[in-house]
């Protein structure tokens, strides 16, 4: 495995008390995989990334196991992990207009990746930048180099982003939500273009997304995210065939449909608990259609069928997706 | 580029010419009749109050006085002191290497302390570090000019001897005496300027580092010093720039009370005793040559804006 997450857990102390944002979180990524982390806002996909980047604030408190190509993560010092980002693991952040830096032109923020890992000199660095550019199809990259990131698109300041996140040829590619910002066309576009270096660098990518359509069409495997929990687990084909957590039925149900005709987007009842005071047992229990009184104990997260976990007391749902 | 250069200069002359008639329309309101003090003894005597009057167009419209005044500014010359006898332009000329001297020792002061003080404490912001630097500046800023000076003149002089307590020896004549002349007043101004830098550097530092590029330069594997040093600290410095520019000028156009404590000849006490003495030539000789280096220097911070901001300098 590429990466292996097991027993993830990411405490921040807050005014109120103790906010547990990522509870055992595991999940692993094979070379050349594709790893969608689904869940709404707030349920902890964000804060698993930075973790497993080192990049979360010093006073979170992170316990658990991040293993990259079988090597521990999380007994590095500080200064072992920063040798190791932006070399072995890099990231691809959700806002492209924010998160390149206004007074370097995209050209150098690419560079600088090459000169701090690879050693490389002004000019050699600058030039494969310039190469790196046009990898990600930005035309005319030489002249592109030169530019500020204010005089480029929002698509073609992510696919720099990119760039500088593959400069170094890392085993591991976190996207988070690299497209919400995006028009649909260009969306489409970079996605592609993340599965095209997939398959010819090899790298593994953990793909966090809130668009269930953007799985489908790009993910090998699949981790459904709840309150901080992992809901379900499973290969992406299996998920939509054959959904084993209400949370994802849910889901599925609230994604909006083209074929569908009507159009109309369904909605989960209730809102997402307050980590501060989870819910006893399932956190989904409060809007889940399918609760009873054994809800109040937490569901282990147990396979169903192979390669498919779900934690969910009512698994495998087909008697109650049926009544 | 060239055309904003161009319109921005071209702004520049009337914006002079204003302040030129703003100078001389408020110099009327100042009390006390500039021939009586130019009569001395004599002031008693009508003829020669007239007479005086007569030499230096006193009895002329206002209007008049003006155009007689500003005609010649236009060519350069900035006329005669009434009391001393000698050409505006050269007393200026005299004083401005030493209230030069002064403003750039008391900016590089401030620079020096100012803008290192700011980072630390946005980097160790909520720490007893960001306390002390925060309580450093306040004290910075709010400590009076006039006391700050003679604590350090009865400390450093008085006191320890180290020093001199006052007067100015030119750089050209004594490099090593000159400094220690001037070393005290720079400090009393360059101090409360470190403030006002120290709180904006670390405003913007704070700014900056919470930047989403901020985090993309630690996901590229950067160093912390590298993060803060390049990445936020050249975004944070572009307001920095302009404020640092307006606050030469500010030093420039001289300092009154800190150059009556030190007995410093420069443009301070030029503008206070010609005050004194309605020596009109000279108050608007040095306010109008204040006002020259203002100006000059907003250009400057306008123009260091654009260079270090490449979203207006591409635009």
């Amino acid at each position: 495995m590429m990466l292996e997450v097991r027993d993830l857990a990411v405490t921040f102390a807050t005014e109120r008390g103790p906010l547990r944002a990522v509870d055992r979180v595991s999940f692993s990524v094979a070379a050349g995989k594709t790893l969608a982390v689904v869940g709404e806002s707030g349920c902890g996909k964000s804060v698993t990334a930075l973790a497993i980047m080192g990049l979360l604030p010093p006073a979170a408190r992170v316990s658990g196991s991040i293993r990259l190509q079988e090597r521990e993560m999380a007994t590095l010092t500080p200064e072992e992990w920063r040798g190791r980002r932006g070399r072995e693991l890099a990231m691809v952040f959700q806002e492209p207009m924010t998160s390149l830096n206004p007074a370097f032109t995209a050209g150098e923020q690419v560079a600088e990746v090459l000169r701090l890992h690879e050693g490389m000199g002004d000019a050699a660095a600058f030039k494969a930048a310039i190469a790196l550019l046009d990898r990600v199809r930005i035309p005319e990259a030489a002249r592109r180099a030169r530019q500020y990131p204010h005089q480029l698109s929002g698509g073609m300041r992510q696919r720099v982003m990119i760039a500088m996140a593959l400069a170094c040829k890392p085993r591991l590619l976190i996207a988070d939500e690299p497209t919400t910002a995006l028009d649909v066309t260009v969306q489409a576009q970079i996605l592609a273009l993340l599965d095209e270096l997939k398959r010819e660098t090899g790298t593994a990518i953990v793909l966090i997304t809130h668009d269930l359509g953007v799985v489908a069409d790009h993910a090998d495997d699949v981790v459904v995210m709840y309150a901080g929990r992992v809901a379900e687990r499973a290969k992406a084909a299996t998920l939509f065939a054959r959904p084993e957590h209400p949370y994802t039925v849910g889901l599925l149900g609230a994604a909006p449909r083209i074929e569908g005709g009507a159009g109309r987007l369904a909605s989960i009842e209730g809102t997402v608990p307050d980590l501060l005071k989870p819910p006893e047992g399932c956190r989904f229990a409060p809007r889940c259609p399918f609760r009873a009184a054994d809800c109040a104990r937490q569901p282990p997260l147990a396979e169903v069928a192979p390669g498919h976990a779900s934690a969910c007391w009512r698994a495998p749902l087909d008697q109650v997706l049926a009544a | 580029m060239g055309i904003w250069l161009l319109r921005r200069l071209g702004q520049i002359i009337p914006t002079l010419l204003i302040l030129s008639v703003l100078i001389f329309g408020l110099q009327q309101l100042m009390p006390g009749d500039p021939a009586l003090i130019l009569a001395g003894e004599e002031r008693g005597d009508p003829v020669v109050l007239a007479q005086i009057r007569a030499e230096l167009f006193l009895d002329r419209p206002l209007p008049e006085q003006y155009l007689r005044w500003i005609s010649r500014v236009v060519q350069g010359d900035f006329g005669f002191s009434w009391r001393i006898r000698e050409p505006v332009a050269a007393l200026i000329l005299t004083k401005l290497p030493v209230t030069f001297q002064l403003a750039v020792m008391a900016f590089l002061i401030a620079v020096v302390i100012g803008v290192p003080a700011g980072i630390v404490s946005a980097v160790r912001r909520d720490t007893p570090v960001d306390w002390a630097v925060n309580g450093m500046a306040l004290f910075g800023i709010s400590t009076p000019n006039f006391w700050l000076g003679i604590m350090m003149i009865l400390l450093f002089s008085v006191e320890l001897g180290w020093l001199p307590p006052s007067g100015y020896v030119p750089l050209t004549e004594d490099p090593w005496q000159s400094l220690a002349t001037t070393i005290m007043p720079a400090f009393v101004l360059g101090s409360g300027i470190a403030g006002v830098l120290m709180r904006h550097t670390r405003a913007a530092m704070l700014g900056a580092l919470g930047q989403d590029y901020v985090r993309t330069a630690r996901a590229k594997g950067l160093g912390e010093r590298a993060v803060v040093v390049k990445h936020a600290l050249r975004n944070a410095l572009i307001p920095v720039v302009t404020l640092g520019t307006i606050e030469f000028g500010r030093l420039l156009a001289g300092a009154v009370l800190t150059e009556q404590i030190f007995t410093i000849p420069g443009f301070g006490k030029l503008i206070v005793d010609a005050v004194f003495n309605r020596d009109y030539p000279v108050v608007q000789g040095v306010v109008m040559a204040t006002a020259l280096i203002f100006v000059t220097l907003s250009l400057v911070a306008d123009v260091l804006y654009m260079a270090v901001n490449p979203r207006l300098r591409t635009a």
